[in-house]
């Protein structure tokens, strides 16, 4: 069951399934095993490390929900956004306002967060089903440019240019934590929940619908998928999980201006999955690595070296890794396998 | 009267640039089918190279010049290197390679010349036309006439040359192309070549209006975009039509509208792109594509 919503090809290359059969999977009897010393890993870590890396680890939970929404989108249903920074944005906003304008209590604002990108995501959904690939390219990135100038009009709302401050939430006494650890808690706890669900919704018949309709929308519809449907959940949950994302954020930074959430953020978040890995399980998580790391330390040779070596890995990676990091280190995997056994 | 009058002179001042940015598009879409997302990155590239040739101490022109042809092998190189290992491959990753590009452009831009803004010469004179109550500045007829030369050098190149003829062949069955003897993929990186030139046109005519810096076209391109949906992504004249529609609309959006205003402006673009799409895909100009299954 899990198989046949997995061994589909990278979304990018038309291979057959030769090739994909080529890449080693983590074994499904194995697989709990490793989510769950990913997960001990992961409690772990907080206790040691500094608050600023604990910091940096939750930003990549973040940014790995973010992914895990485009990711559905893009790797599954083969829909292209250069938009998604914009609902990410959404949820942000959605969350600061709450707790800004209402004094709304922290956990409220996520649901309200998500329903509102959901919502949006439906909206925008109808007009993009009827959009193919290139042109819903083509709107979302101008709805991720249209968001700044219009969230900096509202400024009685949004606080405009300046955007909004917040208080973090603050960590309940009985748990003994410090506001980092707290809040990496927090977002690793929403990260798991929402790999959970993505992950059984991708492999229940929403999921075979939609790689039916990336791989063959013509085929799909004739075998009785219904497009208008599919592709608009699609938009509608991706565009919920980059809310959920934008929620994370404003928690963890306690603070949103129109800038954070430029045409940039887009294209990052859509250039970390395409590095990561469109379509594959690990790939989001890879992709929020990447999105985290590479700026940060590529920023110190120049201001602009993060971009040069963000354009260059998309590249790269379309050219010789179609499946991103996560299917090169299937690959990988599987030579070495190949090798040991030969001797 | 004189008031609208104004504002629609100015608009199709705007709207002259927007067309020569979406001409670029237009160009790479007739041949490859791929809208180039880089299209106005490579086209801020090319501006900065004019800077960097008039900070030399060339006269303008001349560095225009030799900045067009820089330009010109610059797309061939692009299209011979970075486009061709993905011809052919689906949307997805043509879109996503010509993301990497802009991407890629953009930051190497910023790092060459970083991110602060430079002041790009205005080649045109100061002051302006009276006629009637309205005035038209010579930097607007300025414009308006470099893209009517580059629209009549273009059209002459396709109607009346021979390799505007292949380039045509190419255009419209790369496959019967090549069996009576077109190198298509020469043609294609011409085609690339010929975009890059037009896109560093806009590049040079837009960057004294705004300020010169590596996201000088971001907002250029949206406009550009609209401009080849509105006229048909396979479209020349749609191209130049619809940019110069979408510079009217949204000079007069901003000046009428009051909710609007200024600042909201880049909502025109997005607006014009929905509804194109959404009542007639193909665009005012463009042919409806008939898919075989």
């Amino acid at each position: 069951m899990s198989e046949s919503a997995e061994a589909t090809g990278s979304p990018v290359t038309k291979e057959s399934g030769g090739r994909a059969a080529r890449r080693w999977r983590v074994p499904v009897h194995w697989r709990p095993l490793v989510i769950a010393a990913l997960l001990v890993l992961a409690c772990s870590a907080p206790f040691q490390l500094v608050p600023f890396r604990v910091f940096q680890f939750t930003m990549v939970l973040i940014y790995a929900v973010a992914l895990l929404g485009l990711n559905l989108l893009v790797g599954h249903a083969g829909q292209i956004s250069l938009g998604h920074g914009a609902f990410f944005a959404v949820g942000a906003y959605s969350a600061a306002i709450m707790l800004h304008a209402w004094d709304a209590p922290y956990p409220a604002t996520l649901p309200v967060a998500a329903a509102v990108a959901f919502t949006l995501g439906l909206a925008l959904g109808v007009p993009a089903v009827r959009l193919r690939g290139l042109y819903l390219a083509l709107v979302t990135m101008a709805i991720a440019i249209f968001l700044g100038p219009l969230l900096k009009r509202f400024e009685s709302v949004t606080g405009g240019p300046m955007g909004l401050t917040l208080a973090k939430p603050e960590p309940p006494a009985w748990t003994g934590l410090a506001e980092d650890q707290w809040l990496y808690f927090l977002t690793l706890a929403v990260a798991v929940v929402a790999f959970l669900v993505t992950g059984s919704l991708l492999r229940s018949r929403v999921g075979r619908a939609l790689h039916a309709i990336r791989d063959d929308q013509a085929a799909a519809e004739v075998m009785g998928v219904r497009l208008s449907f599919y592709k608009t959940l699609s938009f509608a949950w991706s565009a919920m999980l980059a809310g959920i994302a934008g929620c994370l954020y404003t928690w963890v930074i306690g603070y949103v201006s129109p800038d954070s959430f430029g045409v940039t953020l887009s294209i990052t978040l859509l250039a970390g999955l395409v590095v990561g890995g469109l379509g594959s399980f690990w790939g989001p998580l890879l992709g929020g690595l990447f999105v985290m790391f590479v700026p940060s330390i590529s920023q110190s040779v120049n201001d602009a070296a993060p971009g040069v070596v963000f354009g260059l890995l998309i590249i790269a990676v379309m050219y010789v890794a179609p499946t991103g990091l996560a299917g090169l280190a299937g690959r990988a995997a599987y030579s070495i396998k190949k090798t040991l056994r030969k001797e | 009267m004189a008031g609208f009058l104004q504002q629609v002179v100015e608009g199709l001042g705007a709207g002259a640039i927007y067309a020569s940015l979406a001409l670029a598009l237009v160009l790479i879409y007739q041949f490859t089918g791929i809208v180039n997302f880089a299209q106005g990155e490579l086209a801020m590239f090319s501006t900065y190279l004019a800077w960097q040739f008039t900070a030399a101490g060339l006269p303008f022109w001349l560095a225009l010049v030799i900045t067009l042809v820089v330009s010109f092998a610059g797309g061939m190189l692009i299209e011979r290197v970075i486009i061709r290992p993905v011809e052919g491959a689906p949307e997805l990753t043509v879109v996503i390679v010509t993301v990497g590009l802009f991407i890629f452009v953009n930051a190497a831009a910023g790092w060459i010349w970083s991110f602060l803004i430079k002041d790009f010469p205005n080649p045109f004179p100061e002051g302006a036309l009276t006629a009637g109550g309205v005035s038209v500045g010579y930097s607007t007829l300025g414009i308006l006439g470099v893209v009517g030369v580059v629209m009549g050098l273009l059209y002459l190149l396709f109607q009346h040359t021979k390799i505007g003829l292949g380039m045509r062949a190419v255009a419209s069955n790369p496959g019967s192309a090549r069996l009576v003897g077109i190198r298509v993929g020469w043609t294609l990186a011409l085609g690339w070549g010929l975009a890059a030139t037009v896109g560093a046109v806009s590049g040079v005519l837009v960057a004294p209006l705004l300020f010169l810096d590596p996201n000088l076209m971001g907002g250029v391109l949206i406009y550009a975009f609209a401009a080849a949906t509105l006229g048909g992504f396979d479209s020349p004249v749609g191209a130049v039509v619809g940019g110069l529609i979408v510079g009217v609309a949204e000079t007069l959006a901003g000046a009428y509208v009051g909710f609007i205003g200024s600042d909201l402006k880049i909502g025109v673009p997005l607006v014009i792109i929905l509804v194109v799409l959404l009542l007639r895909p193909r665009g005012l100009f463009g042919r409806a594509v008939v898919e075989r299954v």
